[in-house]
């Protein structure tokens, strides 16, 4: 009994070292968690709000979620009204620490204002940037600066890591590009469920069309569904996503009458669990490209 | 546009529609007349609390096995009995009325059902997976429903003539004892599993719209049960009709343009009601009944 105490002592004398050394960071979401990961590297311990296939959209916080909050030093979120739970969440927990948005001074883009007439959510703002690698490097650099002012002592490091990821999304870019560029531009057409894919489309030349509004809340009418697979068959549209975060029933319906086959299942706002096929997000963004790519070839 | 193409051209042109209509009709066969009864028992508000007290079996479903309709629907199936069963039993064996009973036994399911989700699902907007929307109504689902209305339109006939005394007057038949209370059973089976064919297609409280707006409407219009029973059937079936048409034409979600039509139908048996409706009183044409 004694020595059980005494271990307990120990472990918890370890584990609070362990936290001490390390800068305790908030990310609202998987993918912002992953990026400040990267970021952040071992000088970071990262918890995430909303996991791995979880949607941002309709999250429910839980006392843990503020506990967790409370104790972190730095907390990062996308910002561009993604996250509308966080705000409570700030208030009611009492957070004291830096709040840094990762979307802060990027070039945004409105919801639906693409070549599409259903958008159910015309004149929003689309806060789904991190899905253009150009963009999330200016992700890493608000992040970054946030890391350092967090934690001054270790800025050179970030700074250092910053460069080197910034490096792999610069990559990243230049191979997607070449993959959508295989697809004839009349073909770089696909239909999801739900408008996330817009700063993908326009960075890469895809057209995205979908059912839903902007976000997984809204309900779809039934002119809606009807133009659309009136659309995809016209244009002989057989790219048809689900994503990771929603129901694929009605897409199945779309693509079952629209003669389009359903090319797979894209993650939007939430990374893979870890056995999963986008673990981080460079692997996310490629495993959407490839799929992407795979569905367009076939329209 | 002429009236063909307004009101069924959407049809012609589009699969999903015909479905959604079809599911529509099936589900207004088996819910319109159970509706009808928790109205004439008073109980019309057990229809919430049932599909509430659903929720939490599917949703255990849906962790355990996923996006499966029959794992679904047969656990909404099984926790709706189990409160079914344990508020009917505890209702005979205590002094506490039934309607207590079942507020009681849903709450404690619908929160044991939050907790489990909440520490075992993941955080996918369980709204958007248990929820069906009517416009994606399949074969297999179309199927589910025309099983459940038919089943609930045989076992209303098997057990009308004890429903309906029940309904009148439920002390006759508890001190007959035997007959009314399989009777009872029977019909608050039928009550969970109308509620479960109808989450999948429109959503529980979509469901429950359908169930409770028309009945409530056509205590207005007739005075004996068989024409009630055809009016809430009807404003069901033309609900489901013009819904889908609004939601089609004026590109508004499908499930409360549904219900909402439903809605108007009442407003207007409220108003226009031979029974009861407020015009008629108002002319001093009320003929007087209990």
């Amino acid at each position: 009994m004694k020595s059980l105490r005494c271990l307990y002592a120990i472990l918890a004398a370890l584990s609070l070292h362990a936290s001490a050394d390390k800068l305790p960071v908030v990310a609202s979401f998987s993918i912002l968690g992953d990026i400040v990961q990267q970021v952040g590297g071992d000088k970071v311990s990262v918890t995430t709000l909303v996991g791995p296939d979880g949607d941002a959209h309709v999250y429910q916080p839980s006392p843990q979620d503020g506990k967790t909050l409370v104790a972190a030093k730095l907390l990062v979120v996308n910002g561009l009204g993604f996250e509308g739970w966080l705000d409570r969440l700030v208030k009611a927990s009492r957070y004291q620490g830096i709040r840094v948005a990762a979307a802060e001074k990027i070039v945004t883009h409105k919801m639906g204002s693409d070549q599409h007439d259903h958008g159910h959510d015309k004149g929003r703002i689309d806060p789904h940037a991190w899905q253009d690698p150009a963009r999330v490097r200016r992700y890493v650099s608000n992040i970054t600066e946030g890391l350092a002012s967090a934690d001054p002592s270790n800025a050179g490091y970030y700074r250092k890591r910053a460069d080197s990821y910034t490096e792999q999304l610069f990559e990243l870019e230049k191979w997607a590009a070449e993959q959508v560029a295989g697809v004839t531009p009349n073909k770089r057409r696909v239909i999801t469920s739900h408008d996330a894919f817009g700063y993908l489309g326009r960075r890469f030349g895809i057209q995205f069309l979908s059912p839903q509004g902007v976000n997984t809340e809204a309900e779809a009418s039934a002119r809606g569904v009807g133009m659309l697979i009136k659309q995809a068959r016209k244009e002989g549209i057989k790219a048809i996503f689900v994503e990771n975060v929603s129901n694929p029933k009605l897409l199945e319906q779309i693509g079952r009458e629209a003669g389009a086959s359903l090319g797979g299942r894209l993650y939007s706002d939430a990374l893979s669990r870890a056995d999963g096929p986008a673990p981080n997000y460079v692997a996310m963004m490629k495993y959407n490209i490839s799929t992407l790519v795979a569905g367009m070839k076939q329209n | 546009m002429t009236p063909y193409e307004i009101l069924w051209q959407p049809f012609a042109d589009f699969a999903f529609m015909r479905h959604a209509l079809v599911g529509c009709l099936a589900l207004a066969l088996g819910c319109a007349p159970i509706g009808l009864f928790l109205v004439l028992r008073r109980m019309s508000l057990m229809g919430d609390a049932m599909s509430h007290a659903i929720l939490p079996g599917a949703a255990i479903a849906f962790i355990a096995y996923g996006l499966s309709l029959t794992a679904m629907s047969i656990g909404g199936l099984i926790a709706g009995l189990v409160v079914v069963l344990a508020a009917g039993m505890v209702t005979r064996a205590t002094q506490l009325k039934e309607d207590a009973n079942f507020a009681a036994f849903y709450l404690v399911s619908l929160a044991s059902g939050v907790l489990l989700v909440s520490k075992w699902g993941s955080n996918v907007d369980l709204m958007h997976i248990l929820f069906g929307t009517v416009l994606a109504v399949d074969a297999t689902a179309l199927v589910f429903l025309a099983a459940v209305a038919t089943t609930t339109l045989v076992v209303l006939a098997l057990f009308y003539r004890a429903l309906v005394v029940e309904s009148f007057d439920p002390e006759f038949l508890q001190s007959m004892g035997g007959r009314g209370a399989w009777a009872h059973f029977a019909f608050l089976i039928l009550v969970v599993l109308n509620l479960v064919a109808g989450f999948q297609a429109l959503g529980t409280l979509m469901a429950v719209g359908l169930m409770m707006l028309p009945a409530a409407s056509a205590r207005l219009w007739a005075k004996e049960l068989p024409a009630m029973l055809c009016v809430a059937l009807g404003i069901a079936l033309v609900s489901g009709y013009v819904g889908l048409l609004i939601s089609y034409h004026g590109d508004l979600p499908s499930g409360p343009s549904i219900i909402l039509t439903a809605g108007l139908a009442y407003f207007a048996s409220l108003a226009l009601g031979r029974r009861g409706g407020l015009l008629w009183r108002w002319l001093g044409h009320e003929h007087l009944e209990a």
